[in-house]
């Protein structure tokens, strides 16, 4: 199973303790995530399933590119790691 | 009299409350975090804030203590957008709208037979319903699906906006909501069908041609005489215009000193020909007139306006009053604003003087009084 761990930021906000979930693709893995943790998909997820804007999610250390869809492919032992997209000066 | 209102920012949302040293700040909520959007509901006593997170997007809270505690409630989305067609684009700029909630901009009660009944309107233009005191909403449809939705244009912002809904209280059915830039639109039927209502309108910044189209005004802020409900005032990009048939047509009123610009306005809850607004240089500068923050009112309808400025800073003030920066209480005596330069006054003679209650806020989103029910 993939180990799933979140940003510091978004914990003041949504407890997101860091967890492991099984699924082949980011999606599965999320999917199986949010399920568990329903209060936090809205944080890292649009109301269409889709990356927030200002997310960025990454697969042993890769930005996913399939941002709508999150089908970029996840090991049994990928580390998935969820954080803001970092802006400004 | 009121005695507390409620203060929304961009790092935070603040409680005034009168006290026998005067009016104070006495409790801070979601100190850092950007609150556009507030509201009081008189119904229940139920407080409401929108959180407005860069990165995690829109939230709602909701407090049923008076602010002690909060619970995240239900958010506005938007549905799936048709596959099976073009992507909305904004008419002027030729960008995709998207149907995400972008920014809850606008939070209002039901009618006094409507417990629980809230509205919600957000960029890009979605109005949104809930029947469960913010558990849940329902966009409504028959205006998102409405073609000319698709004219609507973003102002200052990129995508168009609901900023203002205000439900008629002898009909709840009867709503009218502004729209930047999209006009005043209007439903009789509690939202099955609507109407744009903007008739007299002007906006002198379309080709001439245009200046007149309903559909494609710019009111910063519309309100609505709790007493008098066909009175209506909308502070417009353009200037100031007033409605006594119930929005269906709009008077132009001109000529008011110092300036006819501005974003805020409120009027008097029981006569519709008292209001107040707070002028500005026109869009291109957006700071008080000669740097000196004033309030304008007027009592006959339109037809003059005073400069209240006893107490207000006359130098060097570049405070800009946002449109739902200002508020009224319930016995038209009492009036509150906030500015972007964190500065907030209060006062009690319904705007002959005010007093300074802070000068170090955050920039003022919305400023909401606790009134009875």
């Amino acid at each position: 199973m993939a180990r799933v761990s979140f940003t510091q930021n978004i914990q003041r906000h949504v407890a997101c303790p860091e967890t492991r979930a099984p699924g082949n693709t980011v999606r599965e893995v999320l999917e199986h995530v949010f399920r568990e943790n329903a209060p936090a998909r809205g944080y890292v997820l649009d109301e269409h399933g889709e990356v927030r804007r200002h997310m960025i999610v990454f697969v042993d250390g890769v930005a996913i590119k399939d941002r709508r869809d999150l089908s970029d492919p996840v090991g049994p032992e990928s580390h998935v790691y969820i954080m803001q997209a970092l802006s400004g000066g | 009299m009121s005695t507390r209102f409620y203060v929304a920012t961009r790092k935070g949302l603040f409680t005034i409350t009168k006290q026998p040293a005067g009016w104070r700040i006495s409790d801070a909520a979601f100190l850092a975090q950007n609150v556009p959007m507030l509201l009081h509901d008189a119904r229940d006593r139920a407080l409401y804030a929108a959180l407005h997170h860069g990165h995690f997007g829109s939230k709602l809270h909701k407090s049923t203590n008076g602010g002690k505690s909060w619970e995240e409630i239900g958010v506005p989305t938007y549905p799936e957008p048709p596959k099976d067609q073009e992507p909305d684009k904004c008419p002027f700029r030729g960008i995709p709208i998207p149907w995400r909630t972008e920014l809850i901009w606008e939070l209002e009660k039901g009618g006094r037979d409507e417990p629980g009944v809230l509205w919600c309107g957000t960029v890009p233009g979605g109005l949104f319903r809930s029947e469960d005191g913010g558990k849940s909403w329902d966009i409504i449809k028959s205006l998102w699906y409405n073609p000319r939705r698709k004219e609507w244009t973003g102002g200052g912002l990129d995508y168009a906006g609901i900023h203002t809904v205000c439900v008629d209280p002898r009909n709840s059915k009867h709503v009218a909501v502004g729209v930047s830039c999209g006009g005043v639109w209007v439903t009789k039927d509690g939202g099955e069908t609507w109407a744009c209502q903007a008739k007299g309108m002007r906006a002198a910044y379309m080709p001439p041609e245009q200046a007149y189209e309903e559909n494609a005004q710019d009111p910063h802020r519309m309100v609505r005489c709790p007493a008098q409900p066909d009175v209506m005032w909308v502070q417009h990009h353009n200037g100031i215009f007033r409605s006594t048939d119930g929005s269906k047509t709009w008077q132009e009123i001109e000529n008011v000193q110092p300036s006819v610009f501005g974003f805020a306005c409120v009027v008097h809850p029981t006569n519709g020909d008292v209001a107040w607004f707070v002028p500005a240089v026109k869009d291109e500068e957006r700071i008080p007139v000669n740097a000196k923050v004033v309030v304008t009112r007027t009592r006959d309808g339109g037809k003059t306006f005073e400069q209240l400025s006893k107490g207000l800073p006359q130098e060097h003030a570049y405070d800009l009053v946002f449109r739902h920066a200002m508020d009224i209480d319930e016995t038209g005596r009492v009036l509150a604003f906030g500015s972007t330069t964190g500065s907030l006054w209060v006062s009690e003679d319904d705007g002959d003087s005010w007093q300074t209650v802070a000068e170090h806020l955050p920039p003022v989103y919305c400023v909401r009084f606790e009134k009875p029910s």
